[in-house]
C-alpha cells in the first residue's frame, strides 16, 4: 500500500488538521508516515501545501515526486488545480468548492468549477456549506476530509478513532461536531461515485 | 522505546533532552525555531530543569552556550542560516576555544528561500571554522547524530556544526529514542588559559586545531554515517549529501542501484571514500542540496576534470533545493509531469493580517512621505517587511537584520533627508541598538520607526526581547526625551499620527517613533487561553 498525498489551501484554513488525522491513523494502521509541512512566511494568508506519505515500505523522500501523488486534497478550490502537475494520470482530486478570494486577480468561479471538471476522477464539495447547515462553519475542513476518505485506503474507524485523538482534549463535544462532520463529506462522496 | 512521530527539528530537540542537555539558546528564524520550543514546551526539559529561554540574538545564544560548555555541560545553539553569519565571530572563535562540555551548534538552511533572504549553506561555515559538521539524512539519523555529536564533542574538545535544510527541519517522522544519559557535573576546564585567546595562547590552539583535522577526517571514518555502497556498474558513481540521499533512494525503490552510491553525512569528507569513486567509476554525479560544496573539491580549480556531473555543469539547476524528480532526471531516468496548472491560477502571495498594526503604521507613514520623493524607507525583516507590496509598496530596502537603521544613517549622510527606518520590536534588540547609537552619536538625521507589536511576530510570535524596555533603552543610547514619541497605530488616531511622524520627519537629528499595539495573531492566542483557563477554573 502506497498513499502519496498533497494537501493544499490558504493558510490559516487547517490542512494541517487533517495532515494530523490521516497521520494519527495511518501509524495506527502501523504503516510508515512522512508529512512535510510549511511554517513560518506563507502562512499570512498566502498558498500552503503540505505533502503527505503512508506506505507499508519504507519512505526515503519527504517530497512526493511530480506526477506522482495519488491524491490532492484540497480545503480551497484554486490552491486544488495548484498541485496538478503533481498529480498522477488516474490520481483523485478532492476539493472544497468555497473560494478563499484574498487576491484582486482571483479567477471566475464558473471558469474555476470548469477546469476542476477536466480533472478525470475528481470530487468537488461545498464543505463550508454542509459544515454551516450542521452549525459547524469551522470543521468544514473535517467535511473535506470525510470527502477523502474513501479513497485513502485506510479503515474509516481507524480516522474516527485519530478525530477522538486529536480533538479528546477539547471535549466530547468538539470531537462529535468534528466526526459528524467527516461523515457528511464521507456521504456526499459515496453518493457522487455511485451517480 | 515506544517511536516517536517528530518532525526533524522536533527529533534534534527530543535527542539533546535525552542526551544529557544542560541549556538551549537560541533567536527564532525558519526553519530552526521548532527546535527551540519544542524543549520550551517539554514536560520531561522542564523536569530536567533544562534552560530554553530566547535570546536576544544569534551572537548572544552562541555565546552562552559556550559559556555552558565551559563549565563542562552540554549545550546547543540553534538558528536558521543567516543567524550563523551574525553568531559567526563567536563560532570561529569557538573553534579555536575548542569545547569542554559538549556543545552542537545546529544552523538550519533554507534552499530556495521559502521565507528566507539567501540559500547560504552552512557546511562552509563548518570548513571555515575547521570543525566536524554533520549533515543528517532523516529525523532518525537527527536524533541519533545528536547523541554522537555529544560524545565526538566531548571526546575532541571541540564544538560541533549540524547542518539541516528545510525539508528535514519541518518534516515529520517516526523516531525511535535512546535511553536518557544524566546531565554533566560542573567540571571547569583542565587548563583554565583553554579559552584566553590572547594571541600567544591562540597561535598554540590553531596549531592543536589544525593537527586535529586528521582525526576529524578519521572520525567521519569510523562512525559509519558515511557510506559506501557497492554497485556492479561502474559506468558512474554517485554521491548523495545529507536528505539528497532520500531523493536518490526514492527513484529506486523497486529496483537495486546499480551504481556505487557514496553517501555522506559527515564532514570534513575522508579523501579515501573519495578517491575510490574517483578511481572506480568512469563518471561522478554530485548530488547535494544547497552549494556544490563535494562537487567544487572534487572539479579543482581548474575545472579540468571532465568527469563530473552536478550544479556546475548544469545537470541539476543551480539554485534551489533539491527534490526526488530533479534527481531522476539528473540520472536520465523519464519523469512525466501530471497535468499544467491552469492558467487562471493566480499567485496568492502572503499579506499583513486583518487588523495587523503595521497596517496602520504604514498608512500614517505613507501619507506623512507623500510630499517628499520616493525611494527614502529603509526597512528590516519581519511582518512589516510585507508592506514592500501592494497596497502599501512603503519600504524600498530589506537586507539583513537591523540594517535599516544604519542604513538610513548612511543615506541620509550621504544627502538624502529625510530618511526613515522601519525596524520590528524584535529585530531592534537583535541588530538595532548599536546603530541606534552611532546615530546618535553622529546626530544623524534620522527618524527611525520602532513598530512595537510586543512579539517576534514573523516566526510565530515568540516573546520579543525589546518588550517593556524600548524607550528605556532609546533614552539609554541618548536619543532626547521629546523624540521618543509612542503613537497607537489604529484607524481612529490616523490624523495625529501623521502629524507626529511630519513633525519627526522635519527635525534635524535623531528621533524614534513607536507604533505600539499588540499583533493580532498572539493577542487572539492570549485571549483563547484566558477563555481556557477561566472556563476551567
Ligand atoms: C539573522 C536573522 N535571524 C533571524 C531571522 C528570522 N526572522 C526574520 S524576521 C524575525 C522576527 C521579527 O520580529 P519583529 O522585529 O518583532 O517584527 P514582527 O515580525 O513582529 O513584525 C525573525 C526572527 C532572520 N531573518 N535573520
Ligand atoms: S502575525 Fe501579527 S505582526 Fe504578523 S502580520 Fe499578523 S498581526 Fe501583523
Amino acid at each position: 500500500m502506497k498513499k502519496d498525498i498533497i494537501l493544499g489551501g490558504v493558510g490559516g484554513q487547517g490542512i494541517l488538521s487533517i495532515a494530523a488525522i490521516i497521520g494519527l491513523a495511518a501509524v495506527e494502521a502501523g504503516l510508515f508516515l512522512k508529512q512535510a509541512e510549511v511554517h513560518g512566511m506563507s502562512q499570512r494568508g498566502g498558498d500552503v501545501q503540505s505533502n503527505l506519505r503512508l506506505s507499508d515500505k519504507i519512505i526515503y523522500s519527504d517530497l512526493i515526486p511530480i506526477g506522482k501523488a495519488d491524491m490532492i486534497i484540497a480545503v480551497e478550490p484554486m490552491e486544488s488545480l495548484r498541485y496538478l502537475p503533481m498529480l498522477a494520470p488516474d490520481g483523485w482530486l478532492i476539493t472544497n468548492t468555497q473560494t478563499f478570494v484574498n487576491i484582486p486577480n482571483y479567477p471566475d468561479k464558473d471558469v474555476l468549477m470548469a477546469e476542476i471538471g477536466k480533472v478525470k476522477h475528481h470530487i468537488a464539495i461545498d464543505a463550508d456549506k454542509i459544515a454551516k447547515d450542521m452549525g459547524t462553519l469551522k470543521s468544514a475542513n473535517m467535511v473535506v476530509l470525510g470527502a477523502a476518505s474513501p479513497f485513502l485506503d485506510l479503515s474509516y474507524e481507524l480516522l474516527e478513532k485519530a478525530i477522538g485523538m486529536l480533538f479528546g482534549r477539547k471535549g466530547e463535544n468538539v470531537v462529535a461536531v468534528n466526526l459528524q462532520a467527516m461523515n457528511a463529506g464521507r456521504d456526499f462522496a459515496l453518493n457522487a461515485l455511485k451517480s | 522505546m515506544q517511536k516517536l512521530l517528530l518532525l526533524g527539528d522536533e527529533a534534534i530537540a527530543q535527542a539533546a533532552i535525552d542526551a544529557g542537555l544542560t541549556g538551549i539558546f537560541a533567536y527564532p528564524g525558519t526553519p530552526s525555531t521548532e527546535i527551540t520550543e519544542y524543549v520550551q514546551h517539554s514536560k520531561q526539559a522542564a523536569q530536567k530543569k533544562i534552560r530554553a529561554a530566547w535570546s536576544a540574538n544569534e551572537k548572544t545564544a552562541m555565546e552562552a552556550a559556550l559559556g555552558v560548555s565551559y563549565v563542562g555541560k552540554r549545550a546547543m545553539v540553534c538558528m536558521k542560516h543567516v543567524g550563523l553569519n551574525v553568531a559567526a565571530d563567536a563560532f570561529i572563535n569557538a573553534g579555536m576555544t575548542g569545547a569542554n562540555g559538549g556543545l552542537i551548534v545546529v544552523s538550519a538552511d533554507d534552499p530556495s528561500m521559502h521565507s528566507s533572504q539567501n540559500e547560504q549553506d552552512s557546511r562552509f561555515y563548518g570548513k571555515f571554522a575547521m570543525i566536524p559538521t554533520l549533515e543528517p539524512s532523516n529525523q532518525q539519523e537527527a536524533y541519533d547524530m545528536v547523541y554522537y555529536g555529544y560524545e565526538l564533542s566531548e571526546k575532541l574538545g571541540t564544538p560541533v556544526l549540524m547542518r539541516i535544510t528545510t525539508r528535514l527541519a519541518h518534516s515529520r517522522a517516526a523516531v525511535a529514542r535512546r535511553p536518557e544519559l544524566p546531565q554533566n557535573e560542573l567540571r571547569l576546564p583542565s587548563d583554565l588559559k583553554q579559552f584566553i585567546l590572547l594571541p600567544a595562547i591562540a597561535r598554540k590552539r590553531y596549531k592543536g586545531l589544525i593537527a586535529k583535522q586528521d582525526i576529524f577526517i578519521d572520525e567521519a571514518v569510523k562512525s559509519g554515517f558515511n557510506k559506501y555502497l557497492e554497485g556492479s556498474d561502474h559506468s558512474l558513481g554517485i554521491i548523495a549529501c545529507g536528505i539528497a540521499y532520500n531523493y536518490l533512494m526514492e527513484n529506486f525503490q523497486e529496483t537495486e542501484i546499480p551504481y556505487p552510491v557514496l553517501k555522506i553525512t559527515q564532514y570534513p569528507v575522508p579523501r579515501n571514500l573519495l578517491e575510490r569513486m574517483v578511481n572506480e567509476c568512469d563518471q561522478i554525479l554530485v548530488l547535494e542540496e544547497g552549494y556544490p560544496i563535494i562537487e567544487e573539491l572534487l572539479r579543482g580549480f581548474l575545472m579540468k576534470c571532465l568527469k563530473i556531473k552536478g550544479r556546475l555543469d548544469g545537470t541539476i539547476q543551480r539554485d534551489g533545493e533539491l527534490n526526488p524528480t530533479k534527481v531522476a532526471q539528473a540520472l536520465g531516468m523519464e519523469v512525466t509531469p501530471g497535468a499544467e496548472i491552469p492558467s487562471i491560477v493566480a499567485g496568492r502571495p502572503p499579506s499583513l493580517c486583518v487588523g495587523c498594526s503595521h497596517r496602520d503604521a504604514y498608512n500614517a507613514l505613507n501619507e506623512a512621505l507623500a510630499e517628499y520623493s520616493k525611494g527614502r524607507v529603509f526597512s528590516d525583516i519581519g511582518c512589516y517587511t510585507l508592506g514592500a507590496l501592494a497596497p502599501f509598496d512603503a519600504i524600498n530596502t530589506c537586507v539583513d537584520m537591523g540594517a535599516s537603521i544604519t542604513m538610513a544613517k548612511g543615506a541620509a549622510e550621504a544627502g538624502l533627508v529625510p530618511a526613515v527606518a522601519v525596524i520590528g520590536d524584535s529585530t531592534f534588540t537583535h541588530s538595532g541598538i548599536t546603530g541606534l547609537l552611532d546615530a546618535v552619536n553622529d546626530n544623524t538625521p534620522i527618524t527611525v520607526i520602532i513598530a512595537d507589536n510586543a512579539t517576534t511576530g514573523m516566526t510565530g510570535g515568540q516573546t520579543s526581547s525589546a518588550t517593556g524596555k524600548i524607550e528605556a533603552i532609546c533614552r539609554g543610547v541618548g536619543v532626547e526625551e521629546e523624540h521618543i514619541r509612542v503613537i497607537k497605530p489604529l484607524k481612529k488616531h490616523h490624523e495625529e499620527n501623521v502629524k507626529v511622524i511630519l513633525d519627526e520627519l522635519n527635525y534635524h537629528g535623531v528621533s524614534v517613533i513607536i507604533p505600539r499595539r499588540e499583533c493580532i495573531q498572539t493577542l487572539n492566542k492570549r485571549m483563547r487561553e484566558k477563555a481556557k483557563t477561566t472556563q476551567s477554573e
